[in-house]
C-alpha cells in the first residue's frame, strides 16, 4: 500500500503523453485549416 | 469502414473506462508485487500497440516504395508517431514499475534493451522526417528506414539474449505462473482493446491531418505560380 | 557483377591515389583507441576485459565517419549522378561501394587491432584466426547498413548528425554479437562464440540482402 506514488506516476505519465500528443494534433490541424482557408480566399476559389 | 468512423471516439471512451474499472476495481492485488503490479496492464498493452505501429510503418513503407501511394506514406507517418508514443509509455512505465519491485530504475535486461533500441530506431525515423529537408525523396528514405527497422527486430531479439537480465517473463511461463487470476487476463485484454482503439483513433486523426498538409502544399504551389 | 567490380576498382584506385579517407580513418581510429584506453585507465589485469568493447566501439565510430566521408566526396563531385546515367543496376553500385568500404575498414583495423593488443595488454596472436572471422562477419553487416544509410544521410539536410542517429540503434545487435564473439574468441576459442557468431551471420545475411534490394529506392532520383 506504500507504493501508491509509483502507481500514480505511471498512470499520470501515460495521461501526460496522450494529452501532449492530442493537443499537438489539434493545434496543427487548426493551423493547417486556417492557412488553407486563407490561401483559398487568396486564390479566389 | 467509413460508416463505423463516428463510432470510434465513443468506443475509445467506453473501452478506456471499462479498462480502468477492471484494473482498479475488479482485479485482485497481486501477492508478490502489491498494487504497483496494476501498472502492468497498460504497460503491456502499450508494448503491443508499439509493435503494431512499427509493423504498420514497415508494411506501409513497403507499399509506398512499390506503388508510390500517398495514402501509404501517410499511414507510415501515423504508424511511426503512434508507435513511438506507445513505446515511450512502455519505456517510462517500465522503470516506474521496476523501481519499487527490483530496487533499480533500469537494467540492461533483454526485453528492456530491445524496447529501448526499437524506440531509438523509430525516433530516428521521426527525426529523419522532421529534419531531412523538404525534398520529396525524404518519404522514400524514411520508407527504407521503416522497413530496415522491422527487419532488425528478430536480430535484436536474439542478440539481446546474449546479455544478462531479470525482466519478469510473465506471459511465457510454462505453468502459466504469471497471470494466475482470470480477472487479470480479462483486464489485460480489455486494456489492449482500449489501447488499440485509442491508437486507431489517433492514427485516423493524424492521417487526416497529413492529407490536409498535402492539400496545403498543393495550394501553396498554386499561389506561387500565380504570384 | 562486372559493374560492381568496376566500381570497387574505381573507388580503391581513387583512394590509393589520395589516401585521404584511409589516413584519416587510421588516425581517427588510433586517437579514439587512445582516448578510450586513457579514460578507462585500466590495470594490466583488467585491461584485457576491456579489449572487445574498445575494439568495436572504435571501429563503429571510425567506420561511420569514414563511410560517410566517402559518400560526401562523391556527392560534392556529383559522381553518383554520372554513375546513374550509365546503364548500371543501382544494386551493383551498392555492391561495389560495399566492397570498397569493406577494404577501407579492413585496412583501418589492420593498424588498430595490433595497437589494441599493445595498449590493453592482450595477446592477440593466440586468437588471430577467430579474431579474423569475427572481424569479417562484423565488418560485412556494418558496411552493408552503413553504405545504405550513408547514401541516404548525404542527401538530407542534417547529414552529419543524421547518419549516427539512424545507424547506431540499428547496429546494436551487431555490436552485441561482435563484442561477445570477440570476448569468447579471446578467452576460449571459436567454439564458445557460436551463438554470437550466429547473430552476426543472421545480421549479415538480412542486411546485405536488404541493402542490395533497397539501394535502388535511395538513389532513384
Amino acid at each position: 500500500m506504500d507504493n501508491f506514488p509509483y502507481l500514480f506516476a505511471a498512470y499520470t505519465a501515460i495521461w501526460i503523453g496522450l494529452f501532449v500528443y492530442v493537443r499537438r494534433l489539434a493545434r496543427r490541424s487548426r493551423e493547417l485549416e486556417e492557412e488553407i482557408q486563407d490561401l483559398r480566399r487568396q486564390l479566389g476559389r | 469502414m467509413r460508416r463505423l468512423e463516428p463510432l470510434l471516439a465513443p468506443a475509445v471512451f467506453v473501452a478506456m473506462v471499462a479498462a480502468l474499472w477492471l484494473i482498479f476495481m475488479v482485479v485482485p492485488t497481486e501477492r508478490q508485487m502489491g498494487i504497483v503490479q496494476r501498472i502492468f496492464y497498460f504497460h503491456v498493452a502499450s508494448a503491443w500497440l508499439a509493435y503494431l505501429g512499427f509493423f504498420t510503418v514497415a508494411g506501409a513503407s513497403a507499399v509506398y516504395l512499390w506503388k508510390g501511394s500517398a495514402a501509404a506514406d501517410r499511414a507510415a507517418i501515423a504508424g511511426a508517431e503512434i508507435g513511438v508514443l506507445f513505446c515511450t509509455f512502455v519505456v517510462v512505465t517500465g522503470p516506474i514499475w521496476a523501481r519499487p519491485i527490483w530496487g533499480v530504475w533500469w537494467t540492461w535486461d533483454p526485453r528492456l534493451t530491445m524496447t529501448l533500441i526499437l524506440w531509438a530506431i523509430y525516433a530516428g525515423y521521426l527525426m529523419l522526417r522532421a529534419f531531412g529537408g523538404d525534398d520529396e525523396a525524404v518519404a522514400r528514405y524514411a520508407a527504407v528506414l521503416g522497413i530496415v527497422g522491422v527487419l532488425d527486430i528478430p536480430v535484436i531479439r536474439v542478440s539481446v539474449r546474449l546479455l544478462h537480465g531479470i525482466h519478469p517473463n510473465v506471459l511465457n511461463q510454462p505453468q502459466g505462473s504469471g497471470l494466475a487470476d482470470p480477472k487479470m487476463r480479462l483486464a489485460l485484454y480489455v486494456a489492449s482493446i482500449a489501447m488499440l482503439l485509442l491508437g486507431g483513433w489517433l492514427a485516423m486523426v493524424r492521417m487526416r491531418q497529413e492529407r490536409l498538409a498535402s492539400e496545403l502544399a498543393a495550394l501553396r504551389r498554386l499561389a506561387e505560380e500565380r504570384a | 557483377m562486372r559493374a560492381a567490380l568496376a566500381i570497387l576498382r574505381k573507388d580503391l584506385r581513387i583512394e590509393w591515389r589520395t589516401k585521404e579517407s584511409l589516413s584519416s580513418l587510421i588516425v581517427l581510429g588510433v586517437l579514439l583507441l587512445v582516448a578510450l584506453a586513457v579514460a578507462y585507465d585500466p590495470t594490466p589485469e583488467t585491461a584485457p576485459t576491456l579489449a572487445p568493447a574498445v575494439l568495436w566501439a572504435t571501429f563503429v565510430f571510425t567506420g561511420l565517419l569514414g563511410i560517410q566521408r566517402g559518400f560526401l566526396v562523391e556527392r560534392e563531385n556529383d559522381c553518383l549522378a554520372g554513375l546513374l546515367g550509365a546503364p548500371i543496376d543501382p544494386a551493383a553500385i551498392f555492391a561495389g561501394k560495399l566492397a570498397a568500404n569493406l577494404v577501407l575498414l579492413a585496412a583501418m583495423q589492420a593498424i588498430v587491432v595490433p595497437l589494441v593488443g599493445l595498449f590493453l595488454h592482450v595477446d592477440l596472436a593466440a586468437s588471430v584466426g577467430g579474431l579474423l572471422v569475427v572481424l569479417l562477419l562484423g565488418n560485412l553487416g556494418f558496411a552493408a547498413l552503413a553504405t545504405l544509410f550513408a547514401a541516404i544521410a548525404v542527401r538530407t539536410r542534417a547529414r552529419e548528425v543524421l547518419l549516427p542517429v539512424l545507424l547506431l540503434p540499428l547496429l546494436v545487435p551487431l555490436l552485441i554479437g561482435a563484442v561477445k564473439a570477440t570476448e569468447h574468441v579471446m578467452t576460449g576459442g571459436l567454439a564458445g562464440a557460436r551463438d554470437a557468431l550466429g547473430v552476426l551471420v543472421a545480421f549479415d545475411v538480412i542486411f546485405t540482402v536488404a541493402g542490395w534490394l533497397l539501394f535502388t529506392y535511395v538513389v532513384r532520383d
